[in-house]
């Protein structure tokens, strides 16, 4: 005989895995407590990572309803005349990003007009009203509720009818707590029908205290000149700055500088920094509750493996390589890992759900992640039981047999 | 195989461990082993048996020596060829049994063809001949820690049988077996031997070393062929 004519030892992939199943399913109670670390590791990593989603993602619902979606365009140079064009609502709406924007204006000299509800001008004490001059796109850029009754539209707008819409105090006032009988308030000396109420809004407050009637009524009946011309844009989240930067130059192309766009300070990068601060001290967590399970699961296999010495050592005898012990002890704690893996992400799925009921949150969990949480438990296994079986293989046979 | 070789030719074959203090387990020895021969190799507790029989079965490595398995001379094999060789032409018998506890009956036996690459099927159906062979049939699906001291023996003999080996080495083959139980295991290495296998077994006692056609004696490392009339 040569060392030729004897072939190689081998043993198929679906032997090792056959063994390391038999191996994992005959100790049922040891392959649990071997799984037990690496499923608080892995439940850890993904709850800790999900509430990070979910804590980010109520981060930026709070910085987003803190005004970041408010732009305001000024007159730059205010000389008494009017720098907007007549068609605001449709030039700025018509940009991406910019879901109401309006021309308003307050309307001077109040005590002149005396808004009243009664056609006879009063004669003894009177509390003015305020008068604003408003497109319907900034009314509902101030994102009002109404009370009563609806808001004027572009088509009274267009037809400079003689409408007009109360805030909440200027109501009470006024004594109009309801619509469907159409009262009328009265400026000056012309009637307007109040077709709504607003009782609150979550911008420009003002409103609340006025009566307002559309820009083109207010220019045909009184015709004032306001030292205070605005418009109010509403953008979407994020959207602010663009509208900011677009807004002059859809409005006054010609001379756009005479336009001064106020955009409130971008939140991104003081939200970037908190959701940094908040996602890397969940990471530092999620990773230190990883790697103990990576431990624990060395730790088990390594013991495992010591017990498991005669077996090896059997193995060996019957002409199992180096490689082959490897293989199958690094195949049984991947699998073990994988295992853990599973449990630990439906584990942490539950923990994000509760804990995200209990404090009224969304739950916020990135499907990738419940799919890669498995492979980390498989590498942290894999990783784990690398060294016990190495340690296992390069033990003579000789003294494994006498363990 | 070559015909013209011993089956196990040892020269020199020594076993040291490194001390402090140095221990030979084995002094530098020397004999050959023919095919087909069943040689018993005697001697008391601590005496070094163990450790010429992990040199024959390529468990160990020699301190200095050579060792021809059917001609080959291990000490020029890679782990990995020393690994082969036992896969494919050694047996082995041990004491303690050594079986996968927590395995079938057939399970074991299986194994010993495991690493040989042979498809499951195939080890299904020489396990259950083995099996057959050494009357454990009925027990075939039986798990290992549930069996007697002797059927456990009879597995290890089965697991080493479906391998055909050329070499079979018996460490204490009946040291944990009350003697009716010895003497049915004795009985099956026997027929082993008929069969034409080489084996090489290691006991403390003299009646199982009598079914030996040949024996050696070890004492302090020391390994000699007592004459025909000691013996």
């Amino acid at each position: 005989m040569t060392k030729r004519t004897v072939p190689r030892s081998r043993l198929s992939w679906v032997d090792t895995i056959s063994e390391a199943a038999a191996a994992m399913a005959q100790r049922p109670i040891r392959t649990l407590l071997t799984a037990l670390g690496t499923i608080l590791g892995v439940a850890a990593f993904v709850t800790t990572t999900g509430l990070a989603d979910t804590a980010r993602a109520q981060v930026s619902a709070r910085f987003d309803a803190l005004k970041a979606t408010e732009v305001r365009i000024q007159d730059a140079a205010p000389d008494g005349t009017n720098p907007f064009p007549g068609d605001v609502d449709a030039r700025l709406e018509a940009l991406n990003g910019i879901n109401y924007a309006g021309l308003t204006y307050p309307v001077d000299d109040t005590i002149a007009l005396q808004p009243r509800n009664t056609a006879t001008r009063p004669t003894g004490n009177y509390q003015p009203i305020p008068v604003a001059a408003a497109t319907p796109g900034a009314i509902s850029a101030a994102l009002p509720e109404l009370s009563a009754g609806r808001l004027y539209d572009q088509f009274h707008q267009q037809r400079a009818e003689r409408v007009a819409v109360l805030g909440r105090v200027a109501a009470d006032q006024l004594g109009i707590t309801r619509v469907d009988n159409q009262p009328a308030v009265f400026i000056g000396d012309t009637a307007y029908t109040v077709i709504g109420i607003i009782d609150d809004v979550s911008r420009n407050p003002d409103l609340l205290l006025s009566i307002t009637i559309p820009t083109s009524t207010e220019h045909r009946d009184i015709g004032t000149a306001s030292p205070a011309y605005e418009v109010l844009i509403d953008t979407k989240p994020g959207a602010a700055p663009l509208a900011g930067h677009q807004a002059p130059l859809a409005l006054r192309p010609q001379q756009p500088e005479r336009l001064q766009a106020l955009v409130p300070p971008d939140p991104q990068t003081l939200r970037n920094n908190v959701e940094g601060d908040v996602t890397g001290l969940y990471y530092a967590l999620a990773t230190l509750a990883l790697l103990i399970g990576t431990i624990a699961i060395a730790n088990a296999t390594l013991l495992n493996t010591i017990e498991r010495r005669p077996e090896i050592g059997l193995r060996r005898a019957l002409g199992a390589t180096r490689a082959h012990i490897v293989r199958q002890v690094t195949l049984e704690a991947a699998a073990i890992g994988t295992i853990a893996g599973i449990a630990g992400t439906a584990i942490a799925i539950y923990a994000i759900a509760a804990i995200s009921h209990q404090r009224h949150w969304t739950a916020t969990i990135n499907p990738t992640l419940t799919l890669v949480a498995p492979l980390i438990g498989l590498v942290t296994g894999a990783i784990a039981g690398i060294a016990p079986a190495l340690k296992a293989a390069q033990t003579p046979p000789a003294v494994t047999l006498r363990s | 195989m070559n015909a013209r070789s011993p089956a196990v030719s040892v020269r020199g074959l020594e076993r040291r461990y490194a001390g402090p203090p140095e221990v030979v387990a084995l002094h530098p020895c020397a004999f050959d082993v023919d095919h087909g021969d069943f040689v018993a190799i005697t001697g008391p507790s601590g005496s070094g048996k163990t450790t010429l029989l992990s040199l024959l079965g390529l468990l160990d490595t020699p301190s200095a020596g050579s060792y021809l398995l059917d001609g080959v001379d291990t000490a020029s094999l890679t782990d990995r060829q020393r690994t082969a060789l036992r896969a494919y032409r050694i047996g082995f018998v041990f004491q303690a049994f050594h079986l996968v506890s927590y395995r079938s009956v057939t399970d074991n036996v299986e194994l010993g063809l495991t690493y040989q690459g042979v498809n499951r099927r195939h080890r299904r159906r020489a396990a259950l001949e083995v099996i057959d062979q050494v009357g454990l049939t009925h027990r075939r699906d039986a798990s290992c820690t549930t069996l007697s001291g002797g059927e456990k023996q009879r597995v290890a003999i089965a697991r080493s049988l479906i391998r055909q080996p050329t070499l079979m080495l018996c460490d204490e083959p009946t040291g944990n077996l009350d003697t009716a139980t010895s003497n049915q295991v004795l009985d099956l290495i026997e027929h082993v031997h008929l069969r034409g296998v080489t084996i090489v077994m290691i006991t403390h006692d003299p009646d199982v070393a009598a079914r030996a056609t040949r024996r050696l004696t070890i004492t302090d490392g020391v390994v000699a062929e007592p004459s025909p009339l000691i013996a």
